[in-house]
């Protein structure tokens, strides 16, 4: 086999594997869309703000340290114990639940009803106050976050790939683990919005606030409901995006990486956001590989918004979004 | 024997109870239109109490108020003897109170069985976590809340369209799958505003004889409004008429027939 493919072919499998977080964090945007038509810019920001939770809750540290020692003129800045991973991811599930139910008590409960812009706009304030909140709460440094995910090469790839190809895929764990994560997080969610009375009332709710009024169905509680939920796809992109490259605040950024993979897979299509986030991972990696020393490099920062734009002009839709049908 | 508060059983031997809802002088305004103004009526027991007018005269107004998306600024509802206190129109209808809407509120996305079952959701009381689990009882739960949709659907003869999602379904279907979603929800009242609205004879038909079929099966009571005096006059054991917000007639359909008030108000009137 030529050098090229195969190299290809490793090029190829990173690309899937960076397309799964892609696909993690476009989750998110679909599910608070489908479920309340509210395009959510700030998901990109919880799953920081969960990341940075999950590092200061593992570390002990004290939530608004800086704060607190401005005004008390104090020097606390750690309780001194380390919590356990898993439980620190309890507790930080138990705080992104407190958020989803002060967006909603606080924010959207008041714009009920309103242009979709408008809910697209406090969602956009939401982001920069969450961005603050975590700041003030966590400080700005960066930080490692690591619950004990396996990181690195993963020998056997690497050591069956040379036996076949003689040349060794580097493949890291971390990727493989965040694949299959989210693969069982898209499977439970699917079951959860179908099988479940819960998922019913969702999808009731998202369809008709009226009708889902007139079954019994508290529109409050559901809205909380999908926002926790929300909050917990950013807790498990966080914690992936937060291992992989540290916790920090360009974290947020990867929500506009999110943007190219919704317009591909539809805003309201849960598989949608997986073969989306897949086919821009692997597109970018490998137009990076093909054309990207014709070029000059760093394809890789427009590759996935101009693969949008030409799906927006010719299926505005996306692949697996509801068909646009104007009834006249 | 209208008057008898224990009931008493009609001319072709339904049994008609005592007071299940009553509207106590009921005024509810948006801004300077008075929408209802200073109405009363009570709603009995197994019947099917229907309420009437012309366009613009408050009906789906009122019918808002009994379901608590509408609150009025005077006035007091009594349900089952008590006063209802202020209501969100989803504890309305976890109270018992299911409805169907003018324009059709159904969720367009989902199939029909999806629709009905989502008048089952009162009855489902299983938690998030045995849900995830899925065996066991809340498995029970879908299953018996499964059987009960099944029985309704039966009834309302939409079998064949079970697995079709509601958006492809025409006017008068979507119509008796509204129906049927609300009485998923085993209403102690159910609130039908204007069933027949838009539909040809032969629907009207139908819908006519399924209301009266689930009023006689299952003892529902009913309140409905609807536009078209024929069928109105057949189905109803008692009519409220309004006019402008105000209530110009209340008795059964041969006294509400030969009201003056009434026939001014649907024929029109020259006011010298």
């Amino acid at each position: 086999m030529p050098d090229q493919l195969i190299f290809a072919m490793e090029v190829f499998l990173n690309g899937l594997m960076a397309g799964v977080l892609y696909a993690l964090v476009a989750l998110g945007f679909v599910l608070i869309y489908k479920a309340s038509g509210i395009f959510n810019y700030a998901q990109g920001v919880m799953a920081l703000f969960a990341a940075m939770t999950l590092v200061g809750i593992m570390n002990g540290q004290v939530p608004f340290a800086h704060l607190i020692n401005a005004i008390f003129g104090t020097h606390v800045h750690y309780f001194g114990w380390n919590v356990p991973a898993l439980v620190a991811i309890v507790l930080t599930m138990g705080v992104m639940v407190l958020l989803a139910w002060c967006v909603q008590r606080f924010v959207m409960r008041h714009l009920v009803g309103q242009e979709p812009i408008i809910l697209f706009m406090a969602t956009i304030g939401l982001a920069y106050f969450l961005e603050g909140v975590a700041d003030l709460m966590w400080g700005s440094e960066i930080k490692t976050l690591d619950v004990g995910l396996p990181q690195g090469i993963n020998l056997w790839i690497d050591e069956s790939t040379f036996n076949i190809f003689g040349y060794g895929f580097f493949i890291d764990n971390l990727d493989i683990v965040a694949t299959v994560i989210a693969a069982l997080l898209v499977a439970a969610l699917v079951a959860f919005s179908q099988y479940t009375k819960q998922g019913r009332a969702m999808r009731a709710v998202a369809d008709d606030h009226q009708a889902a009024l007139s079954v019994g169905i508290s529109l409050n509680f559901i809205w909380v409901m999908v926002w926790s939920v929300a909050g917990f796809v950013a807790l498990v992109a966080g914690i992936m995006w937060g291992t992989k490259s540290g916790v920090q605040f360009s974290l947020s950024l990867i929500a506009l990486k999110a943007l190219p993979v919704l317009m591909l897979g539809g805003f309201t299509s849960i598989p949608g956001a997986i073969v989306g986030g897949l086919i821009i991972g692997v597109g970018e990696k490998l137009f990076e590989f093909a054309v990207g020393p014709l070029v000059g490099g760093a394809t890789e920062n427009w590759f996935a918004y101009v693969l949008a734009l030409i799906f927006l002009v010719f299926r505005p839709q996306g692949l697996f979004g509801e068909k646009i049908i104007e009834r006249v | 024997m209208l008057d008898n508060p224990e009931g008493y059983v009609t001319e072709d031997g339904r049994k008609i109870g005592g007071v299940v809802m009553e509207m106590k002088n009921i005024t509810l305004r948006f801004g300077g239109v008075v929408a209802i103004k200073d109405i009363s009526f009570d709603i009995r027991e197994g019947e099917i109490r229907a309420i009437i007018g012309p366009n613009g005269a408050g009906k789906s107004s009122m019918l808002n108020v009994i379901s608590g998306f509408y609150v009025p600024q005077e006035g007091e509802v009594w349900f089952h003897g008590a006063k209802r206190p202020q209501m969100r129109p989803f504890e309305v209808a976890q109270q018992g109170i299911a409805r169907t809407f003018q324009n059709i509120a159904l969720f367009e996305g989902m199939s029909v069985l999806d629709n009905v079952m989502t008048g089952r959701l009162s009855f489902m009381k299983t938690n998030i976590l045995q849900q995830a689990m899925w065996k066991g009882k809340a498995e029970a739960e879908e299953v018996e809340n499964r059987e009960a949709v099944e029985k309704i659907i039966d009834f309302l003869e939409i079998q064949h369209i079970r697995k079709t999602p509601v958006a492809r379904l025409p006017y008068g279907l979507k119509k008796r799958v509204e129906l049927a979603r609300a009485l998923a929800a085993e209403p102690k009242l159910l609130l039908l505003d204007e069933p027949m609205a838009g539909m040809n004879v032969e629907e009207k038909e139908d819908m006519s004889r399924f209301i009266l079929d689930v009023n006689d099966e299952f003892g529902t009571t009913i309140a409905l409004i609807e536009h078209d005096m024929g069928v109105v006059m057949d189905l109803s054991d008692r009519v409220v008429v309004m006019d402008y917000g105000k209530k110009i007639g209340d008795g059964t359909p041969d006294e509400v027939r030969n009201n003056q008030e009434v026939i001014d108000a649907y024929l029109g009137v020259s006011h010298d």
